[in-house]
Formats: C-alpha cells, structure tokens, sequence
C-alpha cells in the first residue's frame, strides 16, 4: 500500500451514494407529521399591501396556518446582513412584508398545509389588494433627486459609498503624455441557479425545546446562529443541518426568509414544516449576482504601461441587503488592478436599491466584474496602441520576483508567475498560427476572434480581521478505537469533493488508506464549529484546519509509540499502516499504537487518554491563483451566430491536491463564466417584473454548447498555509467571461467594432454587424 | 384512481390523485427520492426515469398515465450490486459534482447509448441537450458516458 496520496487522481468518496440515487437532499427527508409550506408572493414590484384576505385559503380542508407580515412582525427578527461599511443604510428587511412590497417575488403570505399539493392550492385563493407605486428599476436614475425612494425611511437610493484612492492623482492628471482609455462596462444579473432550488424542514420539538433545521445551505453553523437570533430560541437548542446540497454558487450563503417562516410556523404547531422552492420561485426571490456598471479610465504610456485606473463602479443591489449583499461590490474595488501593478488608483463604488431581488455572492462574487473591467480595458489599451494584447500584458506583469507584492488596493498578492500561465496557453493554443488564420479568413469576409484573458483572484478567505463573520476553520480528527479515522470539518462542501480531498490529507499525513478515513461536514452537533463552504476556501483554510489537527495527532501517537519503542517521537515515521524509524528497525502497528491511547495502561506521563485533535485555522493572508484563458470564437457575417470554436487555460491554483477535482472545478466554473459572457441574463423590465423567470427564459448552458475545455495547469505554490494550496472554486468563472468578450470584439475589431455589452446574443451582433461601415 | 407499475423489476399498485406527477409519484408513493426535481417545467432533465425504455421526464407525465408501465429510474439501474458501465464511468471520470443533476442524466445518457453504441463527442452533446447540468461543465459527463459506452460494447478504438 503506498501512502502517497496527495496530488494523485483519486475517485471521489461521495459518488457511491451519488450515482445510486441514494444521497439525501433535504426534499428527500421525511418526518413524521410533517407539514408543508407554500408562499405567496408580490407580483408587484413596489406597491402598498392595502388588504389580505385568507378566509378562503384557511378554510381549505387541511390548512393549517395562513402566516402574514403582520404576525411575524414582533416575532421574528430581521433578516440579516453581516456587511458592515461607514454610512450603510440598513432597511429593515422581514421575513413576510409588512405594509409594502418591494419586489417581485416577495413573500406576503406564508401557508402551511398537510401537504404540498394543498399548501399550493391554497396559494391561488389568498386575495391580496394592492397600491402600486412608481418601481425604481433602473440603478442610474435610482441616484436622481426626483427618483422615487425604495425605502422611504431613507433620503435617497444610495446604500453606501466605498471609495479607495491611492498614487498621486495630481501628477497623473498634469501629464500630457499619457493617453485615456474610457470605456462604460456593464455587468449584467445573473441567477444563480442550482439545479436543486432551496429547501428547508424546520423541526421544533415542544418537548425538548429544540429547533432542529435542515437547509440547503452552504453555512450551517453560520445559520445556526442566524437562526437562534431570528427566532430567539436559545443557540444551544438549535441545531442546523446541511444535508447533501444540490448546488450553490454562493446562492446559498446566506440566511433566508423562507428558512425564517418556517421556523415560526414549526414552533407553533410543533411539527416538522417543510418547503421547497420551486425554480420561478428560485428565479425570483433567491439572489441574484453581479449587475453593475462600471465606467472606467485607464492611464496610458505610449509604450503600453498603465500607471493609472479610475473607475465609478454603480452596483444594483435590489431591494433588501441579504447577507453579503453590500459587501460583494467592494470585491470588485479590491481586485479592480487584477494582475498588473498599476500604481494609481480611484474607485468610487456606489450600492443603490431598486425595486428587485437583491444581488449578493454568486460563483466569483465581485471578482469577475473586477477581471472583466480591467482585461476588456487592457485589450481597449492594445487596440488604441495598436499593439498585440499578448505584449500590452507582458508589458504589464509584474515579475515573479515582485511577490509578495503590496498593491495600492490593499491586498499583498502571495505569489505568482504571470508570464509563465500566458506562455503556457500561448503555446497551447498555437497563437501565431491562430492569428494568421485570422488575417487569411478576414480577406475571405469570414471573422475569427481571439481572446486574452489573464486574471488574478482572491481566495481562502479569509484573514478574520477582513472578514464579516470569521475567517477561519475547523478541522477535527478523532482516530477510533479500531483504528478507523474520522475527520470533521466546518465547511460545507456541496460537490466539490471535499470529503475526498480531506481524506487524503489525513490518510497520507497517518501512513494509513485512503478508504479508512471518512469525513463529516454540514451538521452543527456533529461538527463543533465552522464557518462554511464559499470564497474558494473550503481546501485552503478547512484542508489546513484538517492538515494541522492530523498533525496534531501523529505528534501525539508519535509520542505514545516512543515510550513503548524506546526511541525519540521525532525518530518515527508513518508509513504503510505503520509507525515506525526510519530503517524499520523499530515498529508498531497504527491500531497497536491506536490501543495505548485507548487502554491507557502505559500513558507517558502528562499524557491524556483518547486520540482525537482539534485545530482552528485562521489564514494570515488570502491567496491569489491566477491564469491565462484563450477563446477562439467564429462570428457568422450573415447571422451574428457566434460559435465557440476552442477554449484554452492554463491555470494555476497553487498546489493540486486532487486532478480530477481540479479539472472539475475549473470545467464547471469555465461554463458559468461563458454563459454569462454569450447567453445568460436575468431581465426586469421596466415596471420591475422579471421576463426571465423560467429556465425557458433564463438560459443555462447546455452540453452542446461548448467546445471540448483544452486545459493545462502550473503550480505556483503558496506560503499562506502549509499545504501550499490556493483554491479552484471560481477560477473559471472568473477569468473566461472577458476572453470570449474580447474574443468576439477581436474579431469584429477590424470593422470598426470597439465594445459589446454582455450577453452576446445573436441579434444584438447582427444589429451590430447592420450598422457598422467598412463590411468587407 | 388505482394504478399498476412494474417499477424497477416488480410490480406495485397504489390509490393516487388523479393529478399526481410522476415524478411526486415515484418520489413520494413510491418513496424512490433518486429522481430530483429541478424545475417541473420539463427544462431541466433532472427527473429522467425510462418508461417503458424511452427517457422521459417524470414531472410532464401523470401518474395515471404511467398506468400498466415499466419503469426504470436510478435506483433500480445497478443490478446484483453491481454498478452499471454507466454509474461507473459518472465515478470513474468525476462526471457529477453536486449530484443532483446525475440520476436524470444517466438515466438519459442510457438512452443514448442504447440507440447509439458508439456515440462521438458531438452526439453525446447532442444526445443530453434535455438535461441541463450546472456544476459540471459537461465535459466530464462526455467523458462518463464515452467510458460506459466503451465498457458496454467495447471498440478497439474509441471515437473521437
Ligand atoms: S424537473 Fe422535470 S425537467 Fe426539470
Ligand atoms: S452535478 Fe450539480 S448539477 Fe450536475
């Protein structure tokens, strides 16, 4: 048996249960007496509630409970948001709208039933009056004196200013010589979207007076506390539990309305309620992403440099703040220089409501509008320098030796090898040869586009200090008295892979196999604490808490093995399930040593019983991977059809723990980030009601869609933890939303084309291609 | 209204509403919760069982019209606690992440191969355009797929 288990290509642990369609999902979990609960939601974007009449729904056999704002109000507590920055303007936010609603999608009316069935029929017979009123829909004129006020408790429609300035400004702006690139970028909603929508059963026992919550959640112990606030139970009588979660994307980092109600609901009629979202439901009223827009100015020297970056980021932020919700645009600010030093920095970000859902983290989380602003801006650099964009980016990097590097942003990126991923991917795509067929296929009338993208991300959150709620993780491991390990961890993996790559953490570091560790995550009387699954942290921060308290370990069964061996602890090895020197000649067996902690006959002396170590992980620092991505895109001349013709990156996600989960989490992410750049958008209109609130409407990527993913990796390791690892959650989303976008732009570039907004919809490039002069 | 399914090898009878899907049928009658609901709008494929062989999606079919049939859902595809080539190759090649999309796009991906031994790439692409997943990026579902198809009816050279 080896025991080298890191960096290898390990099937996944999770899969079994997965393929058999033997997983639970909360929708799958049923208690006895177990009630179910239906919502009725605004249609209005902004409107007075003028009367609601249940008597119709009440008096449906096998009603239960109609729930209004009115009698929550005093019961429930606020919903919450965990940002906190100077100035922000916090509306209350209930669990069910009292007086006003203001979105489409809100909850008014809650209704637990004996069944789902009911519960919906229910639905249909509550008779809601409303006021309307004038909707704020567009972030813009949001900021105008004469808009309308989303919340009249406030002066005007501005949540908060974030401004960060940095380099000197006078100097820049005197100087004549360098050149101003503008351009306005706009980051369009997007839905999330999980396949599995959210769901939650809320038990609260009379007897014991204990809630016990199962949700689809990426936080549960994040939730717990949430939830013991909300409901004002006693924390030590709440247990949350994230049972096998379908998808998240940040979605469901967050606490809920819905998760609220039904904790309500359960506790006054002492039976387990159940609800689960329905996909409209999921489109409308769980967050939504991005949706910004970003004017920006790049300061030029005429040989490529960029010295200066001005930027007014405008962020809709939708009606209420979830969790997150103000925080995600100050990511933006923070990573806006992305993989260049550029010395001087303005950033004005500007939160506003409007009468919609709000935004808050998905996959990226204010990263991806980060990349997109400066890589659509450097390629607008070589276009106006008439420079290849491949040299305005060399021109740019700071070099290998620059790390640690302290950027005017604030954030000190750990390490990198910039031009190492660009050459890699260069040579991968055949660049030289690619942009030959373009010229060749231009004479022919026929466009070819290729598309840079070199991105830097921010990851492992995150050092506590910086961090709403914590920073730090978990890790546990307890070695059974049979030898069989068990490992818990504080976050919340849904689909990454986590009980896989833990482990083999703890597995390789004991000498023992693979398959006798198992690991525990997502219920909070299992698990002591934790923080959750979000932020491309779960392997870097949770993996290190996990690493460590392995450690932890070996440092105790080292000692126990020394005593009776005769040697020094620091003398010993684990290896091939055993503990022993390093020439052999002195041996235990991992369950012999395993039993002196057990049996506790012969402890050294000070030692405890028992085998099971803890360690909490609090990161000094973020991580920075970073990547070079190249899109190949045909424009059809006629259509504006754009076909995906190949996909190349190179990234570099520090140390690989596991391939297959790499290459995984890098596939999955390319397909959002595309998505986002040619199909998806989540549209209001401008009365406020949302157009895409069906996958019909909504258009998630399909298999056919792509092209096959030609990815290669580097790894730059990092310092910040001991495993050297850097995370992978993002990555793809974050770098190849710009890539296609300068892909397409590239190859209609030489008609005249500077910039097209996302996404890339056929008719929106045939408009283009109508108008623009000079068709060849 | 009493209905009879020869559901995954045996049959069963049950009293269901006339306006019960499918899909809460299996899920909840019949307590087989491999088969996932993602939509109920007939988009997202999640809910993909066999009925009497052809992939369909469990939540645009009545109950009642499943009367008299066969059906096949995830739970009953692995037999003699052996995994079929295509659970398998999802395992083999990490073709699911989250896991909710995976029972309903093996149960399509058998589909494809029973009509396609040797699908290329593109036909499997094709092949899946009813099943959406969100985690994956589909390229390792392809891979999945083109593992069983190999497994299945093995080809001395794998198509491309
Ligand atoms: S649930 Fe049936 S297709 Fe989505
Ligand atoms: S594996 Fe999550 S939706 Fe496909």
């Amino acid at each position: 048996m080896s025991t080298k288990l890191l960096g290898e290509r390990i099937k996944r642990k999770e899969d079994p249960r997965l393929i058999q369609g033997r997983a639970h999902y909360v929708d799958d979990l049923k208690l006895d007496g177990m009630l179910y609960m239906s919502f009725v939601r605004s249609v209005y974007a902004y409107a007075r509630i003028k009367s609601i009449d249940a008597a119709a729904a009440k008096s449906l056999p096998g009603v239960l409970e109609v729930i209004t704002g009115a009698d929550i109000k005093d019961q429930l507590g606020l919903i919450p948001c965990a940002a906190g920055m100077e100035g922000l303007k916090i509306p209350k936010h209930y669990c069910l709208a009292v007086d006003t609603v203001r979105y489409v999608g809100e909850p008014v009316v809650a209704i637990v039933a004996k069944d789902r069935y009911t519960a919906r029929d229910a639905v249909d017979k509550v008779e809601i009056t409303y006021d309307p009123l004038t909707p704020v829909t567009d972030p813009e004129s949001a900021l105008g004196k004469d808009s309308p006020r989303v919340h009249e408790e406030f002066s005007d429609n501005l949540a908060f200013v974030a401004k960060l300035e940095a380099g000197d400004w006078k100097a820049l702006e005197a100087d004549s010589t360098l050149k101003i690139v503008k351009q306005r970028l706009i980051n369009q909603r997007l839905a999330p979207a999980s396949i599995e929508t959210r769901g939650v059963i809320a038990s609260y026992s009379l007897g014991e007076e204990t809630l016990t919550v199962w949700s689809s959640t990426q936080i549960p112990h994040l939730l717990k506390t949430q939830l013991a606030i909300l409901t004002r139970t006693d924390e030590s009588r709440v247990r949350v539990i994230a049972p096998e979660v379908g998808g998240a994307f940040g979605s469901k980092l967050n606490v809920y309305a819905e998760e609220g109600v039904a904790c309500y609901a359960s506790h006054r009629l002492g039976k387990p309620v159940k609800w689960i979202e329905g996909r409209r439901e999921n489109l409308l009223g769980t967050i939504h992403g991005r949706d910004q827009i970003n004017d920006l100015e790049l300061y030029v020297k005429p040989d490529g440099k960029v010295v200066g970056l001005k930027c007014n980021i405008i962020a809709d932020l939708g009606a209420y703040h979830q969790l997150l919700t103000p925080a995600i645009p100050t990511l933006t600010a923070l990573m806006i220089v992305g993989c260049y030093n550029i010395p001087n920095v303005w950033v004005e970000t500007k939160g506003v409501f409007t009468n919609k859902m709000a935004t808050d983290a998905y996959r990226g989380a204010g990263r991806p509008e980060a990349t997109y602003i400066i890589e659509r801006g450097m390629d607008l650099v070589a276009r106006e320098l008439n420079m290849d964009p491949v040299d305005v980016r060399m021109k740019n990097f700071p070099e290998p030796k620059d790390f640690p590097l302290a950027l005017p942003t604030g954030v000190t990126y750990d390490t990198a090898n910039y031009q190492k991923t660009l050459k890699k991917v260069l040579k991968l795509a055949h660049y030289p040869t690619l942009r030959k067929e373009q010229e060749r296929l231009r004479k022919k009338g026929k466009y070819l586009g290729i598309g840079l993208s070199t991105y830097v991300e921010i990851c492992a959150m995150g050092p506590s200090s910086r961090m709403p709620a914590g920073g730090w993780e978990f890790g546990m491991v307890r070695v059974e008295p049979t030898g069989k390990v068990t490992v818990y961890s504080g976050t919340s993996p849904h689909g990454q892979g986590e009980e896989t790559s833990f482990a083999q953490i703890t597995a390789e570091g004991l000498g023992i196999p693979f398959d006798d560790v198992t690991v525990y995550h997502g219920d909070t009387s299992v698990v002591q604490h934790g923080i959750g699954t979000f932020g491309s942290r779960t392997t870097a921060v949770g993996g290190t808490a996990v690493f460590r308290a392995t450690e932890r370990i070996r440092k105790k069964m080292a000692r126990l093995a020394a005593h009776r061996l005769g040697v020094k602890p620091g003398d010993l090895e684990f290896r091939d399930g055993k503990v022993e020197t390093s020439d052999g000649s002195k041996s235990m067996a991992f369950g012999d040593v395993v039993g002196e902690a057990y049996y506790a006959r012969q402890l050294p002396p000070g030692v405890e019983p028992g085998l099971t170590e803890q360690y909490v992980f609090e990161p000094a620092n973020y991580t920075f991977p970073f990547g070079a991505h190249v899109a190949v895109t045909e424009v059809d001349a006629e259509t504006g059809e754009i076909a995906l013709r190949n996909y190349y990156a190179v990234d570099d996600c520090g140390r690989i723990l596991n391939p297959l989960l790499v290459d995984g989490q890098i596939h999955g992410g390319l397909a959002q980030g595309i998505g986002q750049a040619l199909w998806e958008e989540l549209v209001y209109d401008e009365n406020g009601q949302v157009v895409t609130g069906s996958l019909m409407d909504y258009a998630l990527p399909k298999a056919h869609q792509f092209p096959w993913f030609d990815t290669q990796t580097t790894e730059t390791r990092t310092p910040v933890n001991p495993l050297g690892v850097k995370g992978v959650g993002e990555a793809g989303t974050i770098g190849s939303t710009p890539a296609i976008v300068n892909s397409v732009v590239d190859a209609l570039q030489h008609l005249g084309v500077r910039h097209i907004d996302m996404p890339l919809k056929p008719e929106k490039i045939w408009k283009i291609l109508k108008t623009v002069d000079g068709r060849q | 209204m009493r209905i009879r399914i020869k559901l995954n090898g045996s049959w069963r009878e049950d009293d269901v509403e006339p306006r019960l899907l499918l899909v809460y049928y299996l899920r909840e009658v019949a307590g087989l919760t491999g088969t996932h609901i993602g939509c109920e709008t007939t988009t997202c494929g999640a809910c993909t069982i066999l009925l009497n062989g052809e992939a369909v999606k469990s939540c645009t079919v009545l109950a009642v019209q499943a009367d008299g049939a066969e059906i096949t859902t995830i739970e009953g595809l692995a037999s003699d606690g052996k995994l079929h080539p295509l659970q398998q190759g999802f395992w083999e090649e990490h073709g699911l992440q989250c896991g909710f999309c995976t029972p309903g796009m093996i149960m399509a991906a058998c589909q494809l191969l029973g009509r396609n031994p040797h699908p290329t790439r593109e036909e499997i692409r094709q092949g899946l355009e009813g099943n959406i997943c969100r985690c994956t990026g589909y390229q390792h579902i392809v891979k999945a797929v083109e593992f069983a198809a190999q497994k299945i009816s093995p080809q001395s050279t794998v198509e491309s």
